[in-house]
Parts: C-alpha cells; sequence; structure tokens
C-alpha cells in the first residue's frame, strides 16, 4: 500500500519511474487508456460528421457555392436549392423561443433555489425533470392542438390590433408560423433552463449570501446582485443547452411552423426551419443534387450551432470577466 | 433428466431457427403507400409458401428507386414510374432493364373546411389549378361557384394546405394538375415534392388533415384511403368527359380500365385526367419495380411466383384495405409481362 502511495505521489505524466507493465498490473494504465479512447471517440464521431457531410455534398457546392447561403428558391422540379428561407426561420425560431424561455426560466429557477421552501422546490424539480424527458412529438402535439388554435384566436388579435403597423406583427395568421413554432420551443426548452439553473444556483455557497445579508440588504438584493452575478457562467451554460435544443428541434416544429420555405419580416407568417426541411424531404429525395443539397443543409446547420456556440463561449469570458471584477 | 429436457428445448429451438432460416429471403423497398397491403400479401404468401419470406421496408419511392439502383435489395417500389435517366442510372450499374409492375391502385381527393357549406363540393381543373397557384383567392370565386350553384360559398380567403414531406400523394396530385393546366407544368411541374406557389406544409395525411381541420377557409389534398378511414368529406372533381366523380374504389378502378388501352408496355403510364365517364381522375397505379434479368434463378422463380399469385388472388385482397383493385385487361397484360423476367 505504501508503495502505491509513495508513487502516486511521484506520478507525473506517463513516464514515471515505474515501467509501463508495472502501471498496467495496477490498472492505472488501463484507465487512463480506456477513458483516453473515450475520449477520443468523441472527437473522433465530430470530425466524421463533418466529413461526411462534407463529402456528400459536393455537388450544391459545386453549382451553387456561396449563393446557396443567400438564395431563396427551393424547387426540386427546376434543381435549384438555396438555404437562406432555413437558415432564416431556424434563427427566428430559436430567437422566439429563448426571447420567451430565458426570463420565464431562471424566474422560476430563482424561485425554486432562493424562495421556495425545500419541500415544494423539489417537488416541483421532479416534474421539471418529467417535463425535460416528454418526447418533442408530444410537444408538436400540444402545438397543434392548442398553441396554433390560441395563437389564432388570442394572441394574433391581442398583437395585431394594436401593433398591426410593425412589420414582425402584420398581415394574416393561419395559427401555424415562426410564433407558433418559437412559443412551442420556449415550452421544450423551459425546463432545460430551470432544471440546471436551479443546481448552479444551489450551489453558490452559503458565505455569499450571508454576506451580502450581513451588509443590510434585503433578501432579493442578495438574490438579484449577489447570487444570481456569481452564478452566471452556468446560468448562460443552460441558456446555450436550450438554443442548442431548440435550433436543432424538428418533429415539433415541423409540425407548427407552417412548412413553407419563405422568408416573412411577420412572425405570424408561415416558414421553414433546417431540421425540418430534412426531415420532411430526405427520404423522398430523387436525384443527386436534391439529396446532396438536404446534406449540404445539414452542414449549415452544423456550421451555425458551431458559430453560435463559439459567439456563445465569447460572451461567456466577457461577462465573466466582468463578474469577477464586481465579486472581486 | 431435467437437464437433457433443457438441452432438447435449447437443440430444438435452434433447429426452428435454422430451419426459419432455410426459407429464402427476398428483400424489397420502396413506397410508403402500399405498405398495408404489401405486408399483408407478403404475410400471406409467405404461410402459403413456408419456403419463401419476403422483407419489405416502406422507406419511401426515392429511397426504394435508389436501392434497387444500387443492388441492395431485390426489388423495389414506387409511387411514381422511373424516368428515363433514372432507367438509364439503373441500365448502366446492374447490365440488365428495370420492369414496372402495377400492384395496387390509390387516389387523391381534395378535402377542405368551409363552415356553412353541406355536401360535397364540386371543382373543375381550372379550379383546382387556380386555387393551387395561388390565382383563385376568394372560395366565391366564379371558378368555384360556377360549379357550386345552391352552394352558400362564402367571400373569404382561401388558405392552400399541401403535404410538406416528400411522397408519392404529392407525385399524384401535381401530375394531374401539370396535365390539366399548362401554366402549371411550366411552372411548377411534378414530383414527390415541388415549390408551391402558396400554401401550408403538413407532414404527411394527417399534418393535412389535422391543418384542414384548424384552419377555417383551408382546402388540402390527402390520399382517398386516408381519407376513407378516417371519414374525411371530400369533394368531387369533374373527369374528361365532363362529369363530375367522387373518388372510391369504382371510379378509380375505372380510371385504371379507360387507361388500359393507351398502356405502354413497360405500364409507365400516368393515368392522371383518364378517359371514360366514370373514371376518377386523379387516380395512380403504385408499382413494384423488378430487375429483368436475376443471377440468382431461385430469387427470380420466387419473384414471377409472387407476381403471378398478387395478380390472381391478390386482387381479391386489396379492397378490403381500401386500395383500389387493378382492372382486368392491366392484370391480363402483365401476366404476359411477367415472363420477361429472366
Amino acid at each position: 500500500m505504501a508503495t502505491t502511495a509513495t508513487t502516486l505521489k511521484n506520478a507525473g505524466p506517463a513516464t514515471g519511474s515505474r515501467s509501463f507493465f508495472a502501471k498496467l498490473r495496477d490498472g492505472d494504465e488501463i484507465a487512463r487508456l480506456v477513458t483516453l479512447l473515450f475520449a477520443t471517440t468523441v472527437v473522433l464521431i465530430t470530425v466524421g460528421l463533418v466529413w461526411e457531410l462534407w463529402v456528400n455534398s459536393v455537388l450544391p457546392r459545386q453549382k451553387f457555392g456561396l449563393h446557396f447561403f443567400v438564395t431563396s428558391v427551393w424547387d426540386p422540379i427546376m434543381d435549384q436549392f438555396g438555404a437562406l428561407p432555413f437558415i432564416y426561420g431556424t434563427m427566428v425560431t430559436s430567437a422566439v423561443a429563448l426571447l420567451i424561455a430565458v426570463p420565464f426560466g431562471i424566474g422560476a429557477a430563482i424561485f425554486l433555489a432562493e424562495l421556495a421552501p425545500p419541500r415544494v422546490s423539489d417537488t416541483l424539480q421532479f416534474f421539471i425533470d418529467l417535463l425535460a424527458a416528454v418526447p418533442s412529438v408530444i410537444y408538436g402535439l400540444l402545438g397543434v392542438f392548442i398553441v396554433v388554435p390560441l395563437v389564432r384566436t388570442l394572441i394574433y388579435p391581442a398583437l395585431n390590433n394594436p401593433f398591426g403597423y410593425l412589420p414582425i406583427f402584420k398581415g394574416p395568421s393561419y395559427g401555424v408560423g415562426f410564433i407558433t413554432a418559437g412559443i412551442v420551443l420556449a415550452i421544450m426548452v423551459i425546463p432545460y433552463i430551470i432544471s440546471v439553473s436551479r443546481e448552479v444556483l444551489l450551489s453558490v455557497p452559503r458565505d455569499q449570501r450571508e454576506a451580502a445579508l450581513a451588509l443590510g440588504s434585503t433578501r432579493w438584493e442578495s438574490t438579484w446582485k449577489v447570487v444570481v452575478p456569481f452564478a452566471k457562467t452556468g446560468i448562460m451554460g443552460s441558456i446555450f443547452l436550450a438554443l442548442a435544443r431548440a435550433l436543432g428541434e424538428t418533429m415539433a416544429v415541423t409540425m407548427v411552423i407552417g412548412n413553407t420555405p419563405k422568408i416573412a419580416a411577420s412572425l405570424f407568417a408561415p416558414g421553414y426551419s433546417i431540421a425540418a426541411v430534412i426531415a420532411n424531404e430526405f427520404t423522398e429525395a430523387t436525384g443527386d443534387l436534391y439529396l446532396q443539397s438536404l446534406i449540404a443543409l445539414g452542414l449549415v446547420l452544423f456550421l451555425l450551432t458551431f458559430v453560435l456556440n463559439g459567439l456563445a463561449r465569447i460572451l461567456i469570458v466577457i461577462t465573466t470577466q466582468k463578474g469577477s471584477e464586481v465579486r472581486g | 433428466m431435467k437437464r437433457f429436457a433443457g438441452l432438447a428445448i435449447g437443440v430444438l429451438a435452434l433447429c426452428a431457427i435454422v430451419v426459419a432460416d432455410n426459407a429464402l429471403l427476398i428483400n424489397g423497398a420502396g413506397a410508403t403507400f402500399p405498405y398495408p397491403i404489401y405486408s399483408k400479401w407478403f404475410d400471406v404468401y409467405h404461410t402459403k409458401n413456408p419456403n419463401i419470406q419476403f422483407n419489405y421496408q416502406s422507406i419511401g419511392s426515392g429511397g426504394g428507386i435508389k436501392q434497387i439502383t444500387e443492388g441492395t435489395v431485390d426489388f423495389g417500389a414506387s409511387d411514381g414510374p422511373m424516368n428515363d435517366d433514372q432507367l438509364k442510372a439503373f441500365q448502366d450499374k446492374r447490365g440488365t432493364a428495370i420492369l414496372h409492375f402495377p400492384a395496387v391502385l390509390g387516389a387523391d381527393v381534395p378535402t377542405y373546411n368551409l363552415s356553412g357549406v353541406n355536401g360535397a363540393l364540386n371543382f373543375t381543373p381550372d379550379a383546382l389549378a387556380g386555387i393551387f397557384l395561388g390565382k383563385v383567392t376568394k372560395w366565391n370565386d366564379p371558378a368555384i361557384a360556377s360549379a357550386n350553384k345552391g352552394a352558400n360559398l362564402p367571400a373569404t380567403d382561401i388558405v392552400v394546405v399541401h403535404r410538406s414531406d416528400g411522397s408519392g400523394t404529392t407525385y399524384i396530385w401535381t401530375d394531374y394538375l401539370s396535365k390539366i393546366s399548362d401554366e402549371w407544368k411550366t411552372k411548377v411541374g411534378k414530383g414527390t415534392s415541388v415549390n408551391w406557389p402558396v400554401g401550408l406544409g403538413g407532414k404527411g395525411n394527417e399534418g393535412v388533415t389535422g391543418l384542414i381541420k384548424q384552419t377555417p377557409n383551408s382546402i388540402g389534398y390527402v390520399e382517398l384511403i386516408y381519407a376513407v378511414q378516417n371519414n374525411i368529406p371530400y369533394g368531387t372533381v369533374k373527369n374528361s368527359s365532363g362529369a363530375f366523380v367522387k373518388a372510391d374504389l369504382v371510379s378509380v378502378t375505372a380510371a385504371a380500365a379507360g387507361a388500359a388501352k393507351s398502356m405502354p408496355d413497360d405500364f409507365r403510364v400516368s393515368i392522371t385526367d383518364a378517359p371514360g365517364k366514370t373514371a376518377y381522375p386523379i387516380s395512380s397505379f403504385t408499382w413494384l419495380l423488378i430487375p429483368q434479368k436475376f443471377q440468382d434463378g431461385a430469387k427470380r422463380d420466387a419473384i414471377k411466383g409472387f407476381l403471378k399469385w398478387m395478380l390472381n388472388e391478390g386482387q381479391d385482397s386489396v379492397e378490403a384495405l381500401s386500395y383500389a383493385k387493378l382492372p382486368k385487361e392491366v392484370v391480363e397484360k402483365e401476366k404476359k409481362a411477367i415472363n420477361n423476367i429472366q
């Protein structure tokens, strides 16, 4: 036992004083190799995915080049493919979803972590975890039967009557469209935001709260000015998890977005998203250019997620530096 | 003794697997629309011929054409006939031709949500083309009203609903519109997915039906079988003889019979807008795609045997599942064509 302890102390990188085989016998080396293997698998899968998408989308790259990103005609008969309406739809629905879900989710998380009695908090958390596990097609049905009529009969008049002169609330509503998809997505991602944010808020050290209270702040002041900034990074993380889910959601979106590849300023207009068009048209896509254009769309979605995630990281770095200054 | 019994059961189970394995497995893939009747046929055929087993994956017509061209399956199935480019690609890759065998018939029907209108609306070809081109925008437009005297048509905007997923149903619908409207033919064309001039997209027959039920003043199209099985009301369509015909098993078969006289030898024929007083104009075959030459003699004989059975006994069971039967003329012609498989 004693020898193990000493070697552990000395154990730097793999070139320790002991032979490779001795470590292999102890299991250290095995554990290292196995975990290393798992870690590299993740990288390999990502690289393989991009590679597959890249080599299988040669034709549209050759034919359309960068025009693929900026044209908005999607015509399988005439072999014209442009990704713009789908990129637009994906981003608009995700933005609407986050606009609704972020205040809602973080507010609920603050209540559960800071204000609610522990028993209430735990019970509610159970239901929230349950919501996060509901399959997306169920949310799609919820959208079709509840949100769609609600948008047409309640939300549309409420926004169109007073604000109809604004381009984003103009035009007729069919019930399905960007805003409907955004609302359904918001309902889907709120559990993620609540669940992760609550955990993060709960893990804020007690000293922080007590120090704030000792300095004479009210409970809300200590929550809003001390605890929430402390947990900022984690809360941001929950939002990006939600964004990732919203960008890639397929089934629920296609059921309520209207599946019309058009760019419209109005949130009530029908649209289309990248994931939805791939799911809709992939099985019956005949012709190589058509199929490869759909795969190219998959690559676009991957890039979009990648870019937004990158931006998110930068945002985290900037804001947390600020946060630490405040705290420091 | 107990151990011996266990062993015996194990050996028996193993034998059962080996026996099942001995059945000749024939793989196919393709259209989803005929999947219910195909799976029933294959099941019944297997009970009658235990040594032959068909395995059919309903991955969509496009997938079916792709898989049979790649040679990963023994036969394909499609709701639309293969086009000349696809025939050539098959010939180049497989070194033989592909044969089309009509299996059953399907049809599309116009369905709508219009309060205050009782009974089926009549649609002329001009009205349907106008609506789906976005030119007829109000329900009381003369194009619709002239064929529906006495119906209380409102002056509201028409909301068009179409399929968002690629499907044979869309192929039939756009094939029909291409035949009756030159503008549709040049502007939009026919295919499993098209660039729709107007309208909302719903996923699957159920998605289209759901949108129509939810949206007042809407119109769309669904598969006849889906409409019948779910009691969805639908309108009549004016055929090439000038009669308004409601789609049912008889009028769909009549459309095929009307087209039988001019049936080409390769069976690649569209029967939309078919001649005949009782023919329903938005009907179509669905095809099995069989390579002309087989390397494996046993598989060839099994497929030929199945095709013969499908054209005789098989046709008797299609109406129970709401598919329209093939007309006699087509069955006779197909029986002759089976001999081309080598």
